[in-house]
């Protein structure tokens, strides 16, 4: 078995494992179907037949059992689609059964890139993050799912099924990781030009490293401490970039564009496109165009020592 | 000039028979199209227009396979530079509105409209004016389109079109007009080919073809004309409604003025569904049809047969919120749509047993369109079992708009339409043009295609299963997806080669292919094969009699016909919906330039309604025009009188 990013025949929690049981399931009584019909076929094509003996007409003896063999089959194929029904009503009734959800999170999907926000009753434990979801591992999570623009869909197929999101209609998911790692999700609803690079993570951390993952988000972003990443912060605060992001922290407060303030500590950029790595980073600072066509990220210009302590600033943001 | 005329010529020489090529003589004065290329552009004739609407569609059906390769070619490998996204996403717009729209229901429509009259012994359809304006507003949407596309503006939120990117605010420029205003064009066609269908079925049967005696296919024009006339309405309300949105302003499908962007969806797929049953059911009456023929006995079950046809016709309307399972729909709601798409499944079981039960008490001839039948079952029941599958909700969340509804959507589609399309294609070929195909490039086409359809499509099964979504225009290459795709795309070449082979064969049959003569296959049951081939442009010298439901194995060796027909003038015999006995005579209407101005000036209002609303107010007066001169130009209703005997 070769490695997938993502699959759905590789369940990592009880969503996806009970509809890969109810494939499996499908997948060999359909099997043993395709196996008898067009055994039936070729056995009524090739089968000899004694020269000189006119077809069969209508009304002739051979032709009552062959009526009863039909009837057979259509009953046959009435039985196996009715336990098929029963399967599947029970397998969509045991994944929308109402629980008691462990974190809920917020995810609105934008062209092209996903934002993430967890509720918290007190408002400056909230946590707003892009492209990147932290869940407890073993629990039940309540995904709510929204839109700003067109209609986008939420797929992680080791964890479970698609929803899509709808502008001004929420919906809602439930995920489940029964062990720690990070699972790969995209968008699943054509979205315009790049509904290709509109990917996620899921990441599924032990609770007490969940608690230290939340605890940081929920932190401003820290203050430059040294005179490099203290002009990088002008020039973030400087350019078109607070037009569209957000650093908590700084006066930048724009919510158009993902959120920055823990930059430093996602794994990718550009919607899953990229490793964050300050050489991808700078690529896409300077020319996102050419990396994602379309993007409503703008090409920007700095002089070379600014995008050296633009990048070194943004390290900072873990 | 009513004479009566007893004899049948086909059964006794024409020497022997005073009088006969005057007949002959007689009625190709009356019924051809008339000399040169204004007869050309004149023409009503069911024959004549049903060649040009099949071949069309054709030629889409090779535009939208480029496309197809085009999308195979950039796909083949990961992170792959051929094809940008604003390119890639035009070409699979392209290739699912030109095959559904443009190929896939226009040349099962054009198959009925040809077919149909020969099949049921009647002279022309019931309105052969409206057939011509019905071909042309299709060709001219078509050019459109392509036009379109060929200016850059071809449209490219997907063939479903889904708001809000569609709408005014995320589908800017006029690439979704285009797409819009292209399924208005579809749409007309497509009922008027519907109205013809269920007129002509209904009344111009021949004297004797009650019901229950009318052929297997002809069955299936009926129900799939009336899918269409109960599906089209929907998207041509639902693609108006779009226009008006980008257009005017209107707030259809604009949330937050309180439309609803779900709205769309609904009336998209309550055609949208309908439509691959309005492909898959006249391709059920070729199976029929050819599976007679080439086993040479009556096809098994003819009322179950029957039956399950008209019930797949109603059960499809039940099915289209299986497109929408992830669209949060009550739960409650999904389980009914679950079980009426697994309960479709059982009428299309009863045909495939009563055709296996046919095969097996037959002695079936492997000839190519038997082959492509056989390729037919062992292809759609792949896609009918992915079918089933998903129409479980939880299995369909994971699965929906990744490569696993692609590969069941192109089985369904390429096993239940294009299999026994091109065992049409070969099967009538001969009466259409009077020429053989070659059996010998028809074994390769068929072979090629069988290997290429499954070694294209089978693979995206598991690239769907393995987390690939549909209409992404690359893919990284740490997915791994890039092997499993690059199989798919040998797999498309193998049937870009096919379907070569298949234009060589035609190629070669049109220049110098075997001479048909009446009944090549020897062994044909309906009325087409009982007149020459090609047939001439009066279709019958005689209209025939029927007196079973394969009336050519049934047939005395003095046929009956009928008689009492004008020959001096077009006339159609019109006879009861349930029995076929004759009714009255119906004087149908000469060839006319009309409809192809008519044509033209809807083409010009509809093209115009893009830029601006007032073109409704210029290009209605532009239309009614040549309708008023269509109107005048109509012979005056004759006496509806009895034709004066059948013997």
């Amino acid at each position: 078995m070769r490695d997938w990013l993502q699959s759905a025949l590789r369940p990592a929690g009880p969503e996806a494992a009970s509809v890969h049981a109810l494939w499996e399931f499908m997948l060999w009584t359909s099997v043993v179907v395709f196996v008898l019909v067009l055994g039936a076929l070729a056995w009524g094509t090739f089968h000899r037949r004694p020269a000189g003996v006119a077809p069969t007409a209508e009304g002739a003896p051979g032709e009552r059992r062959m009526t009863r063999v039909v009837s057979t089959a259509v009953g046959a194929t009435a039985l196996v689609l009715f336990v098929f029904l029963v399967f599947d009503f029970s397998t969509g009734r045991a994944l929308t059964a109402r629980r008691d959800a462990a974190v809920r999170i917020e995810v609105t999907g934008h062209q092209w890139w996903w934002e993430v926000n967890y509720y918290d009753s007190i408002p400056n434990r909230r946590v707003s993050t892009a492209n990147e979801i932290h869940i407890p591992v073993g629990r039940p999570v309540l995904i709510r799912l929204n839109s700003q623009d067109v209609i986008h869909s939420f797929w992680a197929p080791d964890l479970n099924g698609k929803r899509d999101l709808i502008p001004g209609k929420e919906s809602s998911l439930w995920i489940q990781a029964d062990s720690p790692g990070v699972y790969h999700g995209q968008c699943a609803e054509f979205c315009g030009y790049q509904h290709a690079k509109m990917a996620f993570l899921v990441v599924a951390d032990r609770p007490a490293e969940f608690a230290r993952w939340y605890a940081g988000q929920a932190d401003t972003a820290k203050t430059p401490t040294d005179s490099v990443t203290s002009r990088g912060q002008e020039v973030f605060l400087s350019s078109t970039c607070v037009m569209c992001h957000a650093i908590h922290g700084t006066p930048a407060g724009a919510t158009i564009g993902p959120d920055l303030t823990h930059l430093a500590s996602r794994r990718y950029i550009a919607a899953g496109s990229l490793p964050n790595t300050r050489g991808n980073l700078a690529g896409w600072i300077l020319d996102a165009q050419g990396i994602k066509p379309g993007a409503h990220m703008p090409p920007n210009s700095l002089t070379p020592a600014d995008l050296q302590a633009l990048l070194a600033y943004l390290g900072t943001l873990k | 000039m009513t004479a009566p005329i007893t004899a049948d010529p086909e059964s006794v020489p024409a020497a022997a028979r005073p009088g006969v090529r005057e007949l002959h003589d007689q009625l190709e004065r009356v019924w051809n199209d008339g000399p040169g290329l204004r007869g050309w552009l004149m023409s009503t004739d069911h024959k004549s227009l049903g060649k040009r609407y099949v071949i069309t569609a054709f030629v889409f059906f090779l535009l939208g396979g480029v496309e197809a390769a085009m999308i195979r070619a950039q796909l083949a490998r990961p992170e792959n530079g051929l094809i940008g996204p604003d390119l890639y996403n035009q070409l699979f717009t392209m290739h699912g509105t030109t095959m559904m729209f443009l190929f896939a229901v226009p040349v099962m429509t054009a198959m009925s409209l040809y077919l149909v009259p020969l099949m049921i012994g009647s002279r022309d359809l019931a309105f052969p004016r409206l057939n011509a304006y019905g071909y042309y507003v299709y060709l001219l949407g078509g050019l459109f389109l392509y036009t379109s596309f060929f200016l850059n503006v071809g449209p490219d939120a997907g063939w479903f079109a889904y708001t809000p990117l569609s709408g005014p605010a995320y589908g800017v420029g006029k690439r979704v007009d285009v797409w819009a205003q292209t399924i208005t064009f579809t749409e007309i066609a497509g009922i008027i080919a519907a109205i013809e269908l269920i007129a002509t079925i209904f009344k111009q049967r021949a004297p004797g073809m009650s019901l229950n005696r009318m052929p297997l296919f002809v069955w299936s024009a009926l129900v799939m004309a009336f899918m269409i006339l109960f599906a089209m309405p929907w998207v041509a309300v639902d693609s108006q409604f779009l226009a008006m949105d980008r257009l005017i302003g209107t707030h259809f499908f604009n949330q937050a003025e309180g439309g609803d962007a779900l709205l769309w969806q609904h009336l998209f797929w309550f055609f949208g569904h309908p439509e691959v049953y309005i492909i898959f059911i006249p391709a059920l009456g070729f199976v029929s049809t050819i599976i007679a023929t080439f086993t040479r006995r009556e096809i098994f079950g003819y009322p179950a047969m029957v039956l399950s046809l008209v019930a797949t016709g109603f059960l499809g309307f039940g099915l289209w919120v299986h497109h929408m399972f992830a669209t949060n729909i009550p739960q409650m709601g999904e389980s009914f749509f679950t079980a009426a798409s697994a309960m479709i499944a059982i009428p299309t079981g009863v045909q495939f047993f009563c055709w296996i039960a046919t095969i097996w008490g037959g002695r079936p001839r492997f000839a190519t369109p038997f082959l492509f039948i056989l390729g037919f079952f062992a292809v759609f029941i792949i896609g009918g079992l992915s079918g089933v599958m998903i129409a479980s909700v939880p299995f369909d969340l994971q699965v929906h708009d990744t490569f696993f509804i692609v590969a069941h959507l192109h089985y369904v589609l390429l096993g239940g339409g294009v299999f026994p399309l091109f065992a049409a294609f070969y099967y009538w070929f001969p009466k259409v043009t009077g020429r053989m195909l070659s059996e010998r490039l028809g074994k390769w086409n068929f072979a090629l295609f069988f290997i290429g359809v499954n070694v294209a499509f089978f693979p995206m099964h598991l690239l769907g299963l393995h987390g690939m979504p549909r209409r992404v225009y690359t893919y990284l290459a740490g997915t791994g997806w890039g092997d499993l795709n690059l199989v798919a795309t040998i797999g498309a070449v193998t049937i870009f080669v096919s379907v070569v082979i298949f234009l060589v064969n035609v190629a070669r049959s049109l220049a110098n292919g075997e001479l048909a003569g009446a009944d090549p296959w020897g062994s044909s049951s309906t009325l087409e094969w009982a007149t020459s081939s090609p047939p001439p442009s009066y279709n019958f010298a005689h209209l025939p009699v029927v007196e079973g439901r394969y009336p050519l194995w049934s047939r005395p060796i003095e046929p009956p016909v009928v008689t009492g027909l004008r020959t001096d003038e077009r006339e159609l015999l019109i006879t009861t919906l349930l029995d076929a006995r004759p009714d009255h005579r119906h004087r149908t209407p000469d060839p006319t330039i009309w409809p192809l101005l008519a044509a033209l000036a809807t083409g010009v209002t509809f093209i115009a309604l893009i830029f601006t609303p007032w073109a409704a107010v210029v290009g209605g007066v532009l239309v009614i025009g040549p309708l008023v001169a269509w109107g005048w130009s109509k012979p005056k209703p004759g006496d509806p009188v009895i034709p004066e005997g059948v013997t």
